[in-house]
């Protein structure tokens, strides 16, 4: 390797080195077919930059001679041809990484070839890449080919792209020619949604544009290829919320533990409120460990073991991602899927499903449609096979944390493995996901239910009051609340004066209704009583069931079922409401205990007969059952 | 902050690489060389897991030839790390005396580093094996996997590779069949000697210019290192000025005339010189495909 030009190098080589740390990496990928002159292309760079050793250089003109293409003259193709078998047929088969650099960059060449296993290997190539060089040659213009690369680079995600216009002595250097080619570029460019463009009038054989500026192109006032690749933006997902999925959790002793993993969206800093996805869990970061010291940032890209201030539950395959911007969980999404084996994909087969760090089971349906990639069209079909892409919905075992990939490469895009062979059959990207996934704790909860009653210093329970209207529910439960309010117990009461004429107001009086009113008290009665509080429900709840449901949902221990019992006569006769009269004169319907059942309670924790008990007695009776068998003081 | 600098991005990746493949397999094992290579590659390790020292040992696949300096290098580094290190030698070799005078560089090659290696990997049954190899070093390496399946007869097959999207690395492994990774596919020499110099890694010393006792045949500097070495007639070892660029069996390693004793002189020699780094070998002289066929054979 010899950068001999660089004085620098030969007088001060730390001066020079300290410039080549700081340089910076950008991976591209290479699009186009033998013809187009790619590998000619790639072995220019390398030789360009000086980065052909003499042994290589050796064995270039060898080679060049006996099966070289270009008469005596260096064939820059047999630098970067890898394969022996590949090498004797003239074609590459397969991806192939190569690697130059340059003062300000190093870069990371995929050179994939344009034949028939085109797609899967361009693919390949492409989801690494921020950069696409598309070649044409400069006599064919924008042909089919073109058009099916820039469809793969624009499904890959990627942003940036160089048409390269090569060939151009054999068109004697006539701008005619590149402006047509590239305005027809750039017209099917956009349509495919890829904004940066940069075209440049090039020949890889004769080395115009390449490195240095060409003689021959004078109407050329853009960059040479190679100092655009030097230069070019290259937005990382920095703005992007944070994400990082955990790949191993790390604890040398029961001291530390953290979770290690590379960010792949936003940065991260102590102090951050994070989610664990799938969970829910919320924590905040503690510490960003590495070898070299605490971290005070880490950005996308990074690979970092974080700790956390709290003591949550985190598992290999979970996703730690900004409390405030996580990612949605879900099991069921469309996607696109590129399939890359020689067996065709099997709708309604069980495959596996590898994205981030989590490795689920997964069902695709058949496909809604295939997408020729020379024409764009959408085609019926009922599978895939090699190197056929298509639009599916997939099906997965378990919900995984996910973004669209069109927002997150690393989020949204998942390789599938066969069971029986484990090979890798297919490539998908993440568009969106059908429903959310159902099984899940939303907001879980690391404050839970035991945190929020220790705080309050008590246990919480629901006492629930039935019996029919009249009975004294009402009047029973306000005395117990006030009673246990002056002991300092945080309590609330529910009946169907609050919750009808807001909650519930959409419900009438059927028994499909009163069923329904039920399970909605029931539901909040049990959210208040993990939120710490003593509930005291007072309504009718005529029906043995809906009781029952109540108790299950709250949890036998907490749940406490009070009959306030009276005669039906006894409670007409105080028809404090006057509804009673209402019913008798037929202006109120299903009224329970006229012409509505009310079903008495079988073994209710507590029972009171209004008839020998007054209100008082009976709260007083309430509060001691609180007391002594529920043990709601602590 | 700003953008990570082409060392940072190498360094993140590869303790990606090692993540995934710790987390993923059952009994992994590291192979270790004492080049270059090999200490960014523990180097790295050692920061992938940190504070936990890697979950894994080191398996020095010895051929009883390496240099002196090498194998004192491996023991004080070893111990200082904590980590275990395994050194296999491969016993059929041992009871036939299998060395590169008798046998030939291709024979001695196989048997102790191809043979002994395969016999390694059975005889502890580890299922994925961290290699230091880099696709910079030769052309076939270009296109091979970070994460290379391998027959249970250790065999590469290059058609039955596995696609590698993303970051994505499919770790699955049928019974019998293993994986090496290579975590520093996408450095370069360049990188791997920039990476040395930055993070003050050790190495062994034969990379920096001193006196050594030298022989030359057929064009190489040999070093004498020790009476094993038999001598032409006539042949007389002579101190001379050397370093060695890459690191094996020593009468099968050459040495370059060079004054670079210190790590930035190493790295100013090697971007003004220009013969790229596996042309010390002498196994790789016999033809441009033969680490192709040496990988085959399972060669790593």
């Amino acid at each position: 390797m010899s950068h001999a030009a660089n004085d620098l190098l030969v007088s001060d080589i730390d001066a020079y080195l300290q410039r080549h740390d700081t340089k910076t990496m950008l991976r591209f990928i290479t699009c186009g077919s033998v013809d187009d002159g790619k590998s000619t292309l790639i072995g220019r760079l390398l030789y360009d930059s000086r980065l052909v050793f003499e042994d290589h250089l050796a064995a270039l003109e060898a080679d060049s001679k006996k099966v070289g293409t270009q008469g005596g003259d260096l064939d820059f193709a047999l630098l970067v041809d890898g394969l022996a078998a590949e090498r004797e047929q003239g074609i590459t088969i397969d991806v192939a990484y190569r690697f130059f650099s340059t003062e300000r960059r190093k870069f990371i060449v995929a050179d994939t070839p344009g034949h028939e296993q085109y797609t899967r290997n361009m693919v390949t190539g492409a989801s690494t890449a921020d950069l696409a060089l598309i070649l044409v040659d400069a006599r064919a213009g924008v042909v089919t080919q073109t058009r099916r690369h820039s469809f793969l680079v624009s499904l890959l995600g990627i942003r940036h792209v160089v048409l390269v216009v090569n060939k151009l002595d054999l068109v004697g250097y006539a701008q005619e020619v590149f402006d047509r080619v590239a305005s027809d570029f750039r017209a099917f460019a956009s349509e495919l949604g890829i904004d940066d463009v940069v075209c440049i009038p090039l020949s890889a054989l004769r080395g115009d544009n390449v490195t240095e500026r060409s003689v021959h192109t004078p109407w050329y006032s853009g960059p040479t290829l190679l100092s655009h690749l030097e230069t070019v933006e290259i937005g990382a997902r920095k703005d992007g919320p944070f994400r990082m999925p955990v790949q191993w959790v790390n604890r040398p002793d029961h001291e530390f533990r953290g979770f290690s993993g590379m960010v792949v969206g936003g940065s991260v800093r102590p102090g951050d409120r994070v989610r664990v996805l799938p969970s829910g869990r919320e924590s905040t970061v503690a510490r960003l460990v590495t070898l070299d010291g605490d971290l005070t940032e880490a950005d996308v890209g990074q690979s970092i073991t974080i700790t956390l201030a709290d003591e949550v539950d985190v598992s290999r395959g979970d996703v730690l991602a900004s409390a405030t911007a996580a990612p949605a969980v879900a099991d069921q999404f469309e996607a696109t899927i590129v399939w890359m084996d020689e067996q065709e994909m099997l709708p309604g087969r069980s495959y596996l499903l590898k994205m981030g760090a989590r490795t689920v089971g997964v069902t695709p349906a058949q496909p809604k449609y295939k997408v020729d990639v020379n024409t764009l069209e959408h085609r019926a079909a009922k599978t895939l096979a090699l190197n056929e892409i298509g639009v599916c919905n997939i099906n997965l075992d378990a919900p995984v944390p996910f973004d669209p990939y069109e927002e997150n490469r690393d989020m949204g895009g998942f390789i599938l493995i066969d069971r029986l062979t484990n090979a890798t059959v297919a490539a998908g990207l993440l568009h969106f996901a059908l429903r959310r996934a159902d099984n899940l704790h939303w907001q879980a909860i690391e404050i839970n239910g035991a945190a929020h009653a220790s705080l309050k210093g008590q246990r919480p329970c629901v006492v629930w009051f039935t019996g029919i209207s009249g009975a004294g529910k009402s009047t029973i439960a306000n005395i117990v609340e006030r009673k246990l309010h002056e002991q300092g117990r945080h309590t609330y009461i529910l009946d169907g004066d609050n919750v009808r004429h807001g909650l519930n107001k959409d419900l009438g009086f059927t028994d499909a209704d009163r069923v329904e009113n039920i399970r909605r008290v029931a539901e909040v009665a049990n959210l208040m009583v993990d939120a710490g509080l003593i509930v005291l429900v007072s309504f009718i709840s005529p029906f043995r069931a809906e009781r029952e449901m109540a108790r299950e949902l709250v949890g036998e221990g907490r749940f406490v079922e009070v009959h306030v019992d009276t005669a039906v006569a006894v409670a007409e006769a105080r028809d404090r409401k006057g509804l009673y009269s209402k019913a008798r004169r037929g202006e109120l319907t299903n009224f329970t205990g006229i012409d509505s059942p009310y079903e008495v309670p079988e073994n209710p924790e507590i029972h009171i007969d209004t008839r020998l008990h007054s209100p008082e007695e009976a709260a007083d009776e309430v509060i001691d059952f609180l007391l002594e068998v529920v043990g709601i003081v602590r | 902050m700003s953008p990570l600098t082409h060392l940072q991005s190498l360094e993140a990746e590869s303790i990606h690489i090692l993540r995934v493949a710790v987390a993923e397999s059952d009994r992994p094992v590291m192979l270790y060389s004492m080049g270059k290579d090999s200490s960014v590659m523990l180097h790295l390790a050692l920061k992938a897991f940190y504070p936990s020292t890697p979950p894994f040992p080191l398996l020095h696949v010895d051929t009883t030839w390496k240099f002196r300096e090498m194998y004192e290098f491996r023991d004080t580094f070893a111990q200082d790390l904590g980590v275990d290190l395994l050194v296999y030698q491969n016993p059929e070799c041992l009871a036939q005396g299998i060395n590169p005078f008798t046998h030939g560089s291709a024979v001695h090659t196989h048997m102790w580093k191809t043979e002994g290696l395969k016999k390694a990997l059975d005889e502890y049954g580890f299922d994925v094996a961290f290699g230091g190899a880099r696709r910079d070093e030769e052309k076939s390496r270009a296109k091979e996997r970070v994460f290379s399946v391998r027959s249970a007869q250790h065999r590469w097959d290059p058609k039955a590779q596995r696609p590698e999207l993303w970051r994505l690395f499919n770790v699955r492994r049928s019974p019998g069949e293993s994986i090496r990774v290579f975590p520093l596919s996408n450095w370069t020499e360049l990188d791997i000697w920039q990476y040395i110099r930055l993070e003050n890694i050790p190495i062994v010393p034969l990379y920096f210019a001193a006196k050594r006792p030298m022989v030359e045949r057929e064009g190489s500097l040999i070093m004498v290192d020790d009476d094993r070495m038999p001598l032409e007639p006539g042949e007389v070892p002579v101190e001379r000025m050397v370093r060695f660029r890459t690191l094996g069996c020593y009468p099968l390693t050459g040495a370059t005339e060079s004054k670079a004793d210190t790590l930035s002189a190493i790295i100013q020699e090697m971007l003004l010189t220009t013969s790229s780094e596996r042309v010390g070998r002498v196994i790789d002289r016999d033809s441009n495909a033969s680490m192709e066929d040496k990988k085959a054979e399972g060669y790593f």
